[in-house]
């Protein structure tokens, strides 16, 4: 279980405008801004819940994952991580707990993963039997194969971040931290990495709290999500309430395979997406019966669908004007 | 971790950290060649001191000094102020800290598995020549010779957690090497690396005698090659090595503590 109780992480950071004067300036005096990168979070992750940590860059969330996993020394409040305090980083918590940064390695870079493996299996002290099984299960979920014999630099991305994956893993750690684990990856290597995150958490019953820029990843993996912004949580809750919250109604697309008056078709609801016979409509859930029963009736249509808004448009109108980095078009289907 | 814990994740640290200099092999190499002053500063002394003795020390003594000067060196080492700075600085130190066993630890043991390779070039050389050319220069005192031992390995503890120390202060200072150069500056002078001890001004040798650098390096290198230091002597230095030790590492755990504590990786 983690429980955050009004945690609050502060830096205190150096400004110094750019110019030789600035500089040579800020050798006798420094000016500092306080940055309240984390203030006031408060919330439960109950054992074996996959939790998406949404909110735009600078928003919190790293800090806050590494307050749970104890990188980060907590300004004030609260943490628990599996009845550990994390910022005492006892070995029992380490061993329980791992924290996967996707832009960041633990792989030794001119040696094979295997022998990463190795070395991690003597640092957390893994029997070498429960070794043995754990990498062969992780060899399987992810394919690994003949990857793990082979030099860390001559991997591409996608098979690095598999056997980082592994090595993040191999002590069995019951509570995940996963950081941008698809960073940098393609759409069939992030499926793959999805999948075996969700076979992990159904075999071990392990804690996942996920933040990613790729909302196909969040919604695939995370039927609740805890958004984040300016340090503070905006929305902790079922994925599909944040979208119905933001976003109420459906979209409709359908084609058409005859012309139609523009009024006929603006009349049922707001038009999103117009390109050439495709057409996107967002409709009340209240009209949506009768605008689809007068669509299929009344107009040339010749395929429809029905679909919630995708994540990112939601997460979209959430922060406007921030730089949210959203990439994913999947319609929202979190699955439990 | 618990200390047998710990002692079982030993030998596959050492195997690992050798495959790991081994996989360094050039950056090996340059170390190695930046570790050959003594070379250098031997071949001044030797012509100075080729027709008389300067201070009290033959051409031979000094062969036998700063050749002994270089197997000290070879074996005390160390990069992890380098390592720690690297780490701090790229975000790699998130993902040691989440290991159960203490940073101490694993710096430590990569440092002592890269002693053989490090050793394999220079150490046999300077070993044989010390034991031929210069061996009437040495210590013929054989419990004084023994003392070398705990000698060397209390050398290697203090000037490791020297180093450590100073690599935590890559928690608080945006470049904690700048430091390491401060740092060389004085080790090279009141060590002993550069020119024997007893050749420096007296209040520089008295200063010497109450900081820690000697006895990373000259002690072990006195123990080595002093004809009138004797065995007792060199007992009561070995153990003044071995309290600076403990004193140090202490210091060092203290100040990494209290580093990781203000451990502040924005964006890392």
């Amino acid at each position: 279980m983690i429980r955050a109780r009004d945690l609050r992480k502060h830096f205190k950071v150096h400004r110094r405008p750019p110019g030789l004067a600035a500089a040579v300036k800020s050798v006798f005096h420094r000016t500092y801004d306080l940055v309240k990168a984390v203030d006031g979070v408060s919330f439960t992750i109950e054992r074996g819940e996959r939790v998406g940590f949404l909110g735009p860059n600078g928003a919190g969330k790293t800090t806050t994952l590494k307050c749970l996993s104890g990188l980060l020394h907590p300004t004030s409040g609260d943490v628990e991580v599996e009845n550990f305090v994390p910022q005492k980083r006892e070995a029992d918590f380490l061993r329980r707990i791992t924290l996967v940064m996707g832009q960041k390695q633990q792989l030794i870079w001119d040696l094979p993963p295997a022998d990463t493996y190795a070395m991690n299996r003597a640092l957390f002290d893994v029997p070498q039997a429960q070794f043995d099984a754990t990498m062969k299960e992780l060899s399987d979920l992810l394919d690994l194969g003949e990857l793990i014999t082979k030099p860390t630099r001559q991997l591409s991305l996608g098979e690095r971040m598999k056997c980082e994956l592994a090595c993040a893993l191999l002590h069995r750690p019951t509570t995940l931290f996963l950081d941008e684990p698809t960073i940098g990856l393609d759409v069939s290597m992030q499926l793959a990495i999805r999948e075996f995150i969700r076979a992990y958490n159904q075999r071990h019953e392990a804690t996942v709290l996920l933040t990613s820029h790729y909302m196909d990843d969040v919604v695939a993996l995370c039927p609740r999500v805890i958004v984040i912004d300016g340090g503070t949580i905006i929305h902790d809750g079922d994925l599909r309430g944040l979208v119905k919250t933001m976003h109420p109604g459906k979209l409709v697309s359908f084609t058409l395979g005859g012309p139609v008056a523009e009024d006929a078709i603006a009349s049922l609801g707001d038009v999103i997406r117009r390109e050439g016979a495709r057409i996107v409509l967002q409709v009340s859930d209240a009209k949506l019966k009768d605008v689809v029963a007068h669509l299929l009736a009344t107009l040339p249509v010749t395929d429809l669908s029905v679909e919630d808004p995708p994540l990112e448009d939601v997460m979209r109108a959430m922060f406007k004007d921030k730089a949210v980095g959203l990439a994913a078009t999947q319609p929202v289907e979190a699955e439990a | 971790m618990s200390l047998r814990a710990t002692l079982r994740a030993v030998p596959t640290l050492l195997r690992i950290g050798v495959a790991e200099t081994v996989a360094y092999r050039a950056e090996f190499l340059v170390w190695m060649l930046t570790t050959t002053l003594p070379l250098v500063m031997l071949g001044l002394w030797t012509s100075v001191a080729s027709e008389q003795p300067f201070h009290g020390y033959s051409s031979p003594d000094f062969v036998a000094y700063y050749l002994a000067t270089l197997i000290v060196r070879n074996l005390t080492g160390s990069w992890v102020v380098w390592q720690i700075n690297e780490e701090v600085r790229h975000g790699q130190m998130s993902m040691r800290l989440l290991r159960p066993v203490h940073p101490f630890i694993q710096y430590g043991v990569s440092h002592v598995a890269a002693v053989p390779l490090r050793g394999l070039v220079a150490l046999p050389i300077a070993a044989i020549m010390l034991f031929t050319t210069a061996r009437e220069s040495m210590s013929h005192d054989a419990a004084q010779v023994l003392l070398f031992i705990p000698s060397i390995v209390a050398a290697w503890l203090l000037t490791f957690a020297f180093l450590f120390a100073l690599g935590s202060f890559a928690f608080f200072l945006d470049k904690a090497m700048s430091l390491m150069e401060v740092y060389f500056g004085v080790f090279a002078i009141l060590s002993g690396y550069l020119i024997p001890l007893s050749l420096l001004p007296s209040w520089l040798r008295t200063l010497a005698d109450w900081l820690p650098f000697r006895f990373m390096l000259s002690v072990p290198v006195e123990i080595l090659t002093s004809r009138s230091l004797g065995a007792g002597r060199a007992a009561e230095l070995v153990a003044a090595q071995w309290i600076w030790a403990a004193g140090v590492l202490a210091l060092a755990l203290t100040l990494w503590r209290a580093g990781v504590k203000r451990f502040e990786a924005v964006g890392q």
